[in-house]
């Protein structure tokens, strides 16, 4: 089964990007999901398909859809973590080929930063009674764990995680949405606040506000909307466990399967990818999915990210909005990952636009790597 | 009579915890260990899983430090240890500083109460 190049996005939307007193998670996702509709030229009564997952409404699709004045034909729901969003492009694409819906709105908001500490915790709501009796401070606990593995077996350096961050920053330096765009040396990483070894808080994503949306149609329909149509070629996606301590090998993701099965469908290899977004969580996660999804060797993501690699002028540009850890990360990024994307296809990007841009990579990841979502896109002629 | 319920795993890891004993389950189909607890082996799904005492032999596999203040605790160890077996237990090795626990250390494994509570935890070997 394909849907490459059946569906495409047609409008995309991004609201209370930082922070956003005084609104609820719910007023910023319906912000966005206006956006991506009024780019797209339809409206919320086209919506007949609606994908919401959050960290503040268990039951997603009710809370967003009522909001919205939405009365959907079919809603979906998944919520497998940040990686949730993208994994919502996979349902959008067989719903709208299958002809169940017509306009799918794939929507997320939170007021993480706002409302600190009012979330729907993971890791409060659902004890992992094997792990928690230990203190790990989830999430970043289990990345760092991580981390430790690949540094122990393949070298990775501190100094390669932190160029992340700075590669992270620089490209939000040219990003006016951005949250951080100070600048940012290697030192200034390594020598910030220790939370989790060997993590300092520079190695981790923000804490935001934020909402964003995508409106997806058949790619028949989509050549009627107001701007041109991005394609999505392929998507994958798998998860392999739940806990970071049911995780066979610390230094392979599941990506290392989404990859090459969104690859095969999209019928391209990693070197016909133009831009890359990689769901940055913390700096080893982008060194972790160059590696799983095939643009370099396992082992080598360090050497590869090493001094402005993947930065601005690097050898590959990943993570151009500036990431999870310097763009926004309102609880679970995955749907800028794919907002990104879609605006780099459509050179909307300004001073961090990629040149002829022609394909790219979105990839979501949520839990403690525990789901992998990869999906990838194309502008006309790449169909 | 409706079918008869299973012992539920949970309780008994917990009550071999409390009778001093440390036990994870094998497979009696793939003779795979099994942790943590279940029904079902994850590996061949087989349901023929029974109980045995660990060795408490293992070696770090992943370690970290979590860092806190010194008027909340201070800062702590976090691993993953190997266990002889071939199954992996979420842990805390005590008696070094935290941040000289490393990958490769071999450890044993101990019964602590903690909040009441029995609890695994790993001393250097």
């Amino acid at each position: 089964m394909s849907f490459r190049g059946k569906v495409a996005a047609v409008g995309v939307g991004l609201a209370g990007i930082g922070e956003a007193p005084g609104l609820s998670h719910l007023d910023l996702t319906a912000m966005a999901a206006k956006q991506a509709l009024d780019e797209a030229g339809l409206s919320f009564s086209d919506v007949d398909g609606l994908f919401a997952a959050n960290l503040q409404n268990i039951f997603a699709p009710l809370n967003v859809g009522e909001y919205l004045g939405i009365r959907p034909k079919l809603s979906e729901g998944t919520q497998i973590g940040g990686s949730s969003p993208v994994a919502h492009l996979i349902w959008a694409a067989l719903a709208l080929d299958a002809g169940l819906i017509d306009t799918a709105l794939i929507c997320y908001g939170s007021t993480q930063r706002s409302v600190a500490g009012k979330l729907l915790s993971p890791s409060t709501s659902e004890p992992l009674i094997y792990e928690m009796p230990y203190g790990p401070r989830y999430p970043i606990s289990s990345y760092a764990l991580s981390t430790s593995r690949h540094m122990y077996e393949y070298g990775t350096t501190r100094e390669q995680l932190a160029d992340v961050a700075v590669a992270a920053r620089q490209w939000a330096a040219l990003n006016p949405d951005a949250f951080m765009r100070g600048p940012l040396t290697r030192d200034e990483v390594i020598d910030a606040r220790m939370i989790c070894d060997p993590f300092t808080v520079r190695d981790c994503c923000l804490v935001t506000d934020g909402a964003g949306a995508v409106v997806l149609t058949r790619s028949d329909r989509a050549r009627d909307c107001n701007r041109e149509p991005v394609y999505l070629l392929g998507a994958a996606m798998a998860h392999w466990h739940r806990q970071i301590s049911q995780l066979p090998d610390l230094t392979q993701t599941c990506a290392s399967e989404t990859g090459p099965r969104a690859f095969e469908m999209a019928g391209l290899k990693p070197a016909e990818i133009d831009v890359l977004e990689l769901y940055d969580a913390f700096s080893i996660n982008p060194i972790m999915f160059l590696e799983d999804l095939g643009f370099c060797a396992k082992g080598e993501g360090g050497p590869f990210v090493e001094n402005g690699g993947i930065a601005p002028g690097g050898r590959l540009p990943v993570n151009t909005n500036g990431g999870g850890l310097s763009c926004v990360h309102p609880g679970m990024y995955g749907i800028f990952t794919v907002i990104e994307a879609i605006q780099q296809l459509r050179g909307d990007c300004g001073d961090r636009q990629v040149a002829d841009a022609k394909t790219a990579i979105s990839h979501g990841n949520g839990g403690h790597f525990s789901s992998q979502v990869t999906a990838i896109w194309g502008v006309q002629e790449t169909l | 009579m409706p079918h008869p319920l299973p012992e539920g795993p949970d309780e008994r890891y917990a009550a071999y915890l409390a009778e001093g004993r440390i036990c994870i389950q094998q497979c009696g189909d793939c003779q795979r260990h099994v942790f943590y607890p279940r029904l079902f082996c994850p590996h061949c799904h087989g349901s023929s899983l029974t109980w045995r005492e660990v060795s408490g032999k293992g070696t770090v596999y992943a370690t970290t430090v979590i860092r806190q203040r010194p008027d909340k605790g201070g800062p702590y160890n976090l691993c993953l240890v190997d266990m002889e077996e071939g199954v992996r237990f979420p842990g805390r090795v005590e008696g070094p500083a935290p941040e000289d626990v490393k990958i490769g250390m071999a450890v044993a494994a101990r019964i602590k109460q903690e909040d009441g509570n029995p609890l695994v935890v790993f001393d250097p070997s």
